[in-house]
């Protein structure tokens, strides 16, 4: 847009009313207008949101008097050295192992997904499988944490569908493992972990589709044309040019999975979660600080994961 | 059209359908269990079925509560997080700055941050000034992370917008509102009723940031959760789950429906 050119010659005479001068100043100031567009939103979610976030970061580093229980509003670290202990410090491997477990499957299965829907379907059936993930993926988070509590409770629709097929031991044979395992899948890491890939799966799907929607279809026949086969043709022209578009998925499934604390507690082992952990600390336990201070972990991981996903190229396919 | 579905690889329907059929048959089990005439446990197949859980269900008082706070919940955050979305959408989309990208990335940080994290951190904002809870600070932390929603689809839609339209408007003699009510309007109109509407659904089904900052009030996801730890009478919970997905099923619907022809915008064509 020219602003310039409006200003140095102007072909219109001045509009007359409120409105009309208004549309002059903003036509010849556009970073004026810009300005006070973004006023709002950015006043609502600095004061609220980071405003929040401040006060958070700030009670991390306060302690908690083990005799009062009460917070001690000095400044100190801690808290922070409390994470390191065994017990804290296994809660947050395992969910950091559990988050990245959850965003390999995810991408795993999301990309036929996604690819068929990109490359293959077309009018109905590109409406099918848009409806196919959008729907479950905007469906009420707890009615899916629930639906799989009834897949995989000991009565359950699974242990069902093993006794009609007549496999139970193979059940029983995965039930067995160690540490995964458990009496029933609802109370095991593995119905964990399902129900995880279940949930956030579907957001890994809409970015890997945009990004292979924008591979050129010439680039892969170029592929094929010089000789290359379809694995070549994957490895070397397809995956590289999806790769934004997971790395973009990925911050959700692994963001979102690094925070829940509502599907380990209804489908999962006692062993806790960072955000079990948050949790109880902020609730029952009472201890703000270290809540606190275990947030300020996926916050740390989640930055620097933006940090390298703005490096890919992934904000442009978000 | 040389690429059509017939023509692709076999694994790859194969792999592709499972994965849908792994998204969809867990939904569609909630609607078996709204009938089944099993109370206690969860038995499968059901032993018998029933409607008798509509009727207890629709007498229950608890749940209309809970239904209708969430409602107003979402309207409200809905309405905040369609101006706020709409105004960030306007400004980074039409004009380039300093700071652009930080603002899309403060749009974007209270959804890719764990929903805790919000949570948490609003507790302790409203437990360090004394904010005492209320509908308010159920809005509040609703409206934050709505307005992504909002301003992703209004951000596609302007890219996808002409600028030459605006600069046309304003050479025939019309004011900015004027051009903003003839022009832009009809333009994004349905990506921010879209927007709006996946808004509305994020909001009615919110349950991490809610736990935080709901206090003693019950958001219908919040009477869920406590039935879900706590159950109290199971087949009403089925039935409650049923019908919410029922009713998230419209708004999704309904805003595949308005942006679906986005491509054929005014100008897209530039």
């Amino acid at each position: 847009m020219s602003a310039e050119a409006a200003d140095t010659g102007a072909i219109l005479p001045q509009r007359g009313g409120l409105s009309g001068r208004l549309s002059d100043l903003f036509w010849k100031r556009p970073g004026l207008l810009v300005f006070l567009m973004l006023t709002p939103p950015v006043l609502w979610l600095g004061i609220v949101y980071l405003g929040s976030l401040f006060t958070l970061l700030i009670q991390s580093f306060y302690s908690l008097d083990e005799f009062s229980g009460l917070v001690i509003p000095e400044f100190t670290f801690k808290t922070y050295a409390e994470l390191l202990r065994p017990s804290n410090f296994d809660i947050i491997m395992r969910t950091v192992v559990m988050a990245a477990l959850v965003t390999l499957a995810s991408a795993i299965i999301a990309f036929p997904i996604a690819y068929m829907a990109a490359r293959y379907a077309r009018g109905k059936w590109k409406a099918l499988f848009y409806l196919g993930v959008m729907l479950p993926l905007w469906s009420s988070y707890l009615v899916k944490v629930y639906a799989w509590k009834l897949i995989l409770a000991k009565e359950g629709i699974l242990t069902w569908l093993f006794e009609v097929l007549h496999i139970t031991p193979i059940l029983d044979a995965i039930l067995a493992i160690p540490v995964i395992g458990g009496n029933s899948l609802s109370v095991s890491y593995i119905g964990t972990f399902l129900v995880f890939v279940y949930v956030w799966m579907p957001y890994m799907i809409l970015p890997t589709q945009a990004a292979l929607e924008r591979v050129p279809i010439n680039l892969t026949d170029a592929s094929s044309d010089l000789g290359g086969n379809p694995w070549q043709t994957f490895r070397h022209v397809i995956f590289p040019l999806a790769l934004p578009g997971i790395i973009a998925g990925s911050i959700f499934t692994f963001s979102l999975t690094l925070g829940d604390y509502i599907i380990p507690q209804i489908v999962g082992s006692s062993r806790l979660f960072i955000g079990q952990a948050v949790y109880t600390q902020q609730g029952t336990a009472g201890n703000i600080p270290l809540a606190a201070a275990f947030t300020v972990v996926p916050i740390v991981i989640m930055g620097f994961y933006l940090w390298m996903a703005k490096r890919q190229g992934a904000f442009d396919a978000l | 059209m040389r690429s059509d579905l017939d023509k692709a690889p076999w694994g790859l329907k194969l792999a592709a359908g499972a994965g849908l059929l792994y998204l969809f048959v867990p939904l569609l089990i909630i609607f078996v269990y709204a009938f089944t005439t099993e109370e206690k446990s969860f038995v499968w197949p059901p032993p018998g079925l029933t409607l008798k859980w509509f009727a207890v269900t629709w007498g229950r008082p608890d749940v209309w509560v809970a239904l209708s706070l969430s409602l107003q919940v979402a309207a409200v955050a809905t309405a905040i997080a369609m101006v706020l979305g709409t105004l960030c959408a306007a400004a980074v989309s039409q004009t380039r700055f300093f700071g652009r990208e930080m603002i899309s990335l403060l749009v974007i940080l209270p959804i890719a941050l764990p929903g805790i994290i919000t949570g948490i951190a609003l507790r302790s904002a409203f437990s360090m000034f004394e904010i005492p809870f209320s509908f308010w600070t159920i809005v509040l932390g609703h409206a934050t992370f709505c307005v992504v929603v909002v301003y992703n689809n209004a951000v596609a839609r302007f890219r996808r917008t002409s600028g030459s339209l605006i600069e046309a408007s304003m050479d025939l003699g019309a004011d900015g509102f004027q051009t903003f009510r003839y022009v832009i309007l009809p333009n994004i109109g349905t990506a921010l009723l879209a927007g709006g509407m996946l808004a509305f659904a994020l909001s009615f089904d919110e349950v991490i940031v809610t736990t935080f900052t709901a206090g003693q009030q019950q958001t219908l996801p919040l009477w869920m959760l406590e039935e879900l730890i706590r159950p109290r009478q199971r087949p009403v919970t089925n039935v409650v789950a049923m019908v919410v997905v029922l009713v998230t099923f419209l708004p999704i619907l309904l805003a595949f429906y308005l942006t679906r022809d986005g491509d054929q915008v005014a100008g897209a064509g530039k």
